[in-house]
């Protein structure tokens, strides 16, 4: 029977560290796990990537659907995002409908890719008005060992980066698919950064045993420009003004980092 | 003096009252040297202690009180109790029961039953455990008869009085029993349910006017005119059935 | 094409649609203890937003499982009316509702003195009776006002307030319209005596330096907030003072 909570005494350990400016695991305060990117490795899926963020793994899977557009946006496709605390990756994760852990991950991870625009929804227009292209991305969190935001984003980038759509033309209201495919369009690269707080200290990428020591969390996703396009504080701390402007910049900092690990130039 | 409110000023949580040499009284919060309310109510200071009285809240069990309490549900071995607090309180059998309990024989319900009023006192309460009780002394047990009013628990000090002077006046002019439930429960039981409303103004008035002096005097005046109206009603009343 | 050109939100004297300034709140009115069943409660109303709260607690843990040891659990349910929003919304929660309840919760435990109860909970209802931007910022002004109400001790008020960018420009507490049709929405919290920001969510496209700005600008929000919410706390009580007054006065005079 395996259990995550953590010793108090080890809690107390990875406290005293950080306020020396040291971690658990010999990181910096700032440096992020090793990360491992693995794309296409569901063939059914039309884009797939798993993430290892340290021992943190995520996979996401990209699938296209046909269907109606939203009202108030009859000419853009429509992009859905869903996160999935699967029960292998924790004793702490139950079978069941969503939970708010899971319901936040899906939309932080949306907020992202939809504020950055990252896909451009117009070219998943097939019939205005009538019939969009509806992109699911489907985050599935396989281990669980801190930071499940920071991987879920960079698996569901990578994901998109590998996503190929059919060729297809429109016949007498008919979509027939013809050979070949194209790349999804994908115009931006948001990456999330996400910190820990313990007391007057900020960390990057926490891991688990961190995690259940933490104040409170904050993440900022970053675009390729250096706009912060989605924030999400978690956990029941708080920060303080200055510890934000101190996290905004170390984030762009990081996001451009860990975006080269996904985008190759 | 490092205070920032007048006494008897209305405070809200979060308000800073003292720094650095007060003590952090009742419904206050000190850190970093810093004393702030955490109610809303009427801040008070006396020599080195910074208070708040607070205007509402909720009734905390304490060992030693007397409650008044309502049978919610019968379990195997006693009662549970609503005690009007955020923790249900327990009435086990053997503190019901003047001998050992026996299961086959000693019938709960029959004792006590879900809907009944019991006059209490609070043996035993931590941080780990819901509060225990028991009707083992005098004046304790199953209530049948009288009036039962409910007042914010803030109030009761009040209504009880210095030395217990209140409560005392308020029971002579009345000729009412009366039994305080330090949860904001009160028993009143006289010999006519005129007198037991007299008593239930009283408390009301003490309820309402709380916060101010010379309460003790205009209650019992003001009992005093009830009463005195009521001899009036009544002899006009004799007297037009009498012509009747 | 039948997309609607949306119109302009702001003119070129920086005046809204709805003629506030930039750094201009929409007005706001609270009501305290409303509700006679709940242990505390209040009603917001701030531009078209109406919102109920609502607290019950401490109380019992149910189910039982769910108490902490050493602590009250705090829970939070933010839920709109199928008939607060233009197209009527199914009553069922929402994946939207189950975030702002999440997010809405952990920005309040921080200002309850949780540790006082063990093994009980505090339980918080929001109701959106009518949505037009910002119903979570004013769900948590609200909601403060509700759990003072209850007596629960609090380390501090909670006020929250959003900013953020519409037309390329900044502003303060934005109205559905300019959240749907603006470049950036951040509804924020705040605990004064801590200095502490409790609730910090963000949509949209900031640089580093239009963020620090636009927390600026929310935090500004959130002091004017909490002024209301400690005037509404002291309305309720100072009446039932005034009347006490009076009737002193009124009884002396006729001595």
């Amino acid at each position: 029977m395996s259990s995550i909570m953590t010793s108090r005494v080890r809690q107390k350990r990875v406290a005293q560290l950080i306020s020396r400016g040291k971690r658990l695991d010999g990181r910096g305060l700032a440096d992020y796990r090793e990360v491992q990117v693995e794309a296409g490795l569901i063939e059914r899926a039309e884009g797939s990537a798993r993430v290892r963020l340290g021992k943190t793994e995520v996979l996401v899977g990209v699938k296209f659907e046909m269907g109606e557009p939203f009202p108030d946006t009859p000419n853009e496709g429509v992009l859905t995002v869903n996160a999935e605390l699967v029960p292998l990756a924790s004793p702490t994760f139950e079978p069941g409908p969503p939970d708010e852990n899971s319901v936040e991950l899906a939309r932080v991870v949306d907020r992202g890719i939809r504020e950055s625009k990252a896909i451009a929804t117009e070219e998943l227009c097939i019939e205005p008005g009538k019939k969009v292209f509806v992109v699911f991305v489907d985050v599935y969190v396989l281990n669980h060992d801190g930071n499940l935001i920071d991987a879920s984003c960079l698996a569901a980038l990578a994901a998109l980066l590998n996503t190929k759509m059919f060729n297809y033309e429109v016949k007498e209201g008919e979509v027939k698919i013809k050979p070949g495919y194209k790349p999804l369009p994908i115009s931006n690269y948001p990456v999330a950064v996400t910190f820990a707080k313990f007391n007057d200290k900020l960390v990057v990428d926490p891991w688990l045993e961190e995690e259940q020591v933490m104040d409170a969390r904050l993440t900022m996703t970053v675009e390729k420009d250096g706009k912060i396009c989605a924030i999400q504080k978690g956990g029941y701390g708080y920060f303080t003004a200055e510890q934000l402007f101190e996290a905004s910049k170390i984030a762009r900092q990081k996001a451009e980092e860990q975006r080269k690990l996904v985008v190759k130039e | 003096m490092p205070v920032f409110y007048e006494r008897r000023q209305l405070v809200t949580p979060g308000d800073l009252l003292a720094e650095n040499d007060y003590m952090a009284g009742e419904n206050t919060h000190k850190e970093n040297g810093r004393i702030y309310a955490t109610r809303v109510g009427l801040v008070n200071y006396d020599d080195k202690r910074v208070y708040v009285v607070a205007l509402k809240s909720f009734y905390v069990p304490m060992v030693g009180d007397t409650v008044i309490g309502k049978v919610t549900e019968v379990t195997l071995g006693g009662w549970v109790i609503d005690i009007r607090a955020p923790y249900l309180a327990m009435l086990r059998a053997s503190d019901a029961l003047e001998r050992p309990f026996k299961p086959q024989k000693d019938d709960l319900p029959s004792l006590f039953d879900v809907g009944d009023m019991l006059i209490a006192k609070i043996v035993a309460y931590d941080r780990t455990r819901d509060p225990l009780l028991t009707v083992l002394e005098r004046g304790l047990g199953k209530i049948t008869r009288g009036q039962l009013i409910e007042i914010t628990p803030t109030k009761i000090p009040r209504v009880i009085g210095k030395q217990g002077s209140m409560i005392s006046m308020v029971k002579q002019e009345t000729g009412c029993q009366i039994t305080i439930g330090q949860n904001g429960r009160i028993l009143i039981s006289g010999k006519s349910p005129e007198d037991e409303q007299l008593a239930v103004m009283a408390i009301r008035k003490i309820e309402q006017e709380a916060h101010t002096t010379g309460l003790t005097d205009r209650v019992t005046e003001m009992l005093r005119k009830e009463k005195g109206e009521k001899e009036v009603v009544k002899n006009v009343t004799e007297e037009t059935t009498k012509t009747d | 094409m039948s997309q609607k050109k949306p119109q302009k939100l702001i003119d070129e004297n920086d005046v809204r649609l709805d003629g506030r300034k930039l750094n201009e709140m929409r007005p706001v009115k609270i009501e305290v203890g409303v509700l006679g069943n709940a242990d505390g409660s209040a009603y917001i109303e701030q531009g078209k937003n109406k919102i109920l709260a609502a607290v019950y607690g401490p109380r019992e843990v149910h189910p039982k499982h769910l108490a902490l040891p050493d602590r009250a659990v705090l829970r939070c349910r933010y839920h709109m009316a199928p008939f607060s929003v233009e197209e009527r919304k199914s009553p069922a929660p929402s994946r939207r509702e189950l975030e702002l309840s999440k997010v809405i919760r952990e920005c309040l435990e921080p200002s309850v003195f949780t540790e006082y109860y063990p093994r009980t909970s505090i339980d918080l209802f929001i109701e959106v009776l009518q949505a037009d931007g910002g119903t979570r910022c004013a769900g948590i002004t609200v909601a403060s006002v509700a759990l003072a109400d209850a007596g629960i001790p609090m380390r501090d008020l909670v006020s929250a307030c959003a900013a953020g960018k519409v037309e390329g420009r900044l502003v303060l507490d934005l109205t559905d319209v300019e959240d749907k049709a603006g470049e950036a929405d951040m509804p924020l919290a705040y605990l004064p005596s801590a200095n502490a920001i409790t609730l910090l969510q963000m949509d949209g496209m900031l640089t580093g330096e239009e963020f620090e700005q636009v927390v600026n600008l929310a935090l500004d929000g959130c002091k004017q907030v909490g002024q209301i919410q400690r005037e509404a706390l002291r309305a309720k009580y100072t009446v039932a003072k005034e009347a006490e007054g009076e009737k002193e006065e009124a009884e002396a005079g006729e001595e």
